[in-house]
């Protein structure tokens, strides 16, 4: 399987989504945002860091980048597409999902270990997680207080469309805890915190077996593979 | 050469940290008159010719569409700013 992994001027977490994809098992394809060209990938991964410098809103300008129309037009079709932090600020802005990212309710970038719970286990980027199976992954974000209209919040609770939500303690103001949502189809994912970075023991969190040993972001990218396969 | 302003801030229902920070900084100043403050974004946006009634729904278009995000903010207000004379740029 081959996915792809979209660099934007002031992306900072596309190499880590590269890496994750390789320790999942797929092979990652370097993506540029002023093509027209998806290079034929099975997936797409939107990654995290600073698209234009937050310029404008968050995500807003990397949402009119050249090779956003072919993301869209693929995520319409069923493409699987996660975005991590700014990515999930770009599928926000791009329409793909509903809702909007606003800076977090402290006022402070936040940078910890989250612990999450995975409630919807449907998607192609988490059904390989078990129903309700707690997590931790790193969350390092300034804008990430997840807001919706009254209408769109209870919607998206309604359908079972928030695949994650934040445990201990709601690090942004995220309306309802919501750390992810997903949309109707269950092929687009838009994720606050970082699974890239909890994929290989030694680089991810601590856990009570060992300091640095926390690989449970894995499951996002071996979920997309193994969709692959059941319907190769 | 005329130039459009565009005007947006966040929605009134929303909670808005930039001006909560702004608001916490005045207050510190000891200026305790001033009970709330919001940050919002003025856009000028210059053209060549005339601002008329095409060009100016185009505005409201771009300004609904791209310069805001409906569903973190509010376009509050369009207006069109003419050169003042003897401006030197």
């Amino acid at each position: 399987m081959r996915i792809g992994v979209v660099t934007f001027p002031g992306s900072l977490d596309d190499r880590d989504a590269q890496r994750a994809i390789r320790l999942a098992g797929a092979t990652p394809v370097a993506l540029w945002h002023g093509e027209h060209d998806l290079h034929g990938v099975d997936a797409l991964v939107l990654p995290g860091g600073f698209s234009y410098g937050d310029y404008l809103r968050a995500g807003a300008i990397a949402s009119l980048s050249p090779i956003m129309a072919e993301v869209i037009d693929a995520a319409n079709k069923g493409m699987p597409v996660l975005g991590i932090c700014n990515g999930f600020q770009m599928l926000t802005e791009a329409h793909l999902l509903e809702g909007g990212l606003i800076r977090n309710e402290a006022g402070a970038f936040i940078c910890r270990d989250q612990r999450l719970r995975i409630e919807n286990t449907d998607t192609a980027w988490t059904n390989g997680f078990t129903a309700d199976q707690e997590i931790t992954i790193p969350l390092k974000n300034g804008e990430g207080g997840f807001i919706a209209s009254e209408d769109t919040l209870a919607r998206l609770e309604g359908e079972g469309r928030v695949i994650a939500r934040y445990l201990d303690v709601n690090p942004n103001g995220s309306l309802n805890e919501i750390a992810g949502i997903t949309n109707a189809r269950g092929n687009v994912v838009g994720l606050m915190p970082h699974p890239e970075h909890a994929v290989e023991p030694g680089f991810g969190p601590d856990t009570v077996a060992a300091m640095r040993s926390g690989v449970d972001g894995l499951a996002f990218f071996t979920s997309v593979i193994e969709r692959s396969l059941v319907n190769a | 050469m005329p130039t459009i302003v565009v005007e947006v801030m966040p929605k009134a229902e929303l909670l808005d940290p930039q001006g909560k920070a702004v608001a916490g900084a005045l207050r510190r100043l000891g200026k305790t008159e001033f009970t709330g403050v919001r940050v919002g974004k003025r856009f000028e946006l210059t053209v060549e010719g005339p601002a008329d009634a095409a060009l100016l729904a185009e505005v409201q278009e771009l300004a609904d569409t791209v310069l805001s995000n409906s569903v973190i903010e509010d376009v509050t207000s369009i207006f069109v700013l003419e050169a003042v004379a003897g401006e030197t740029h």
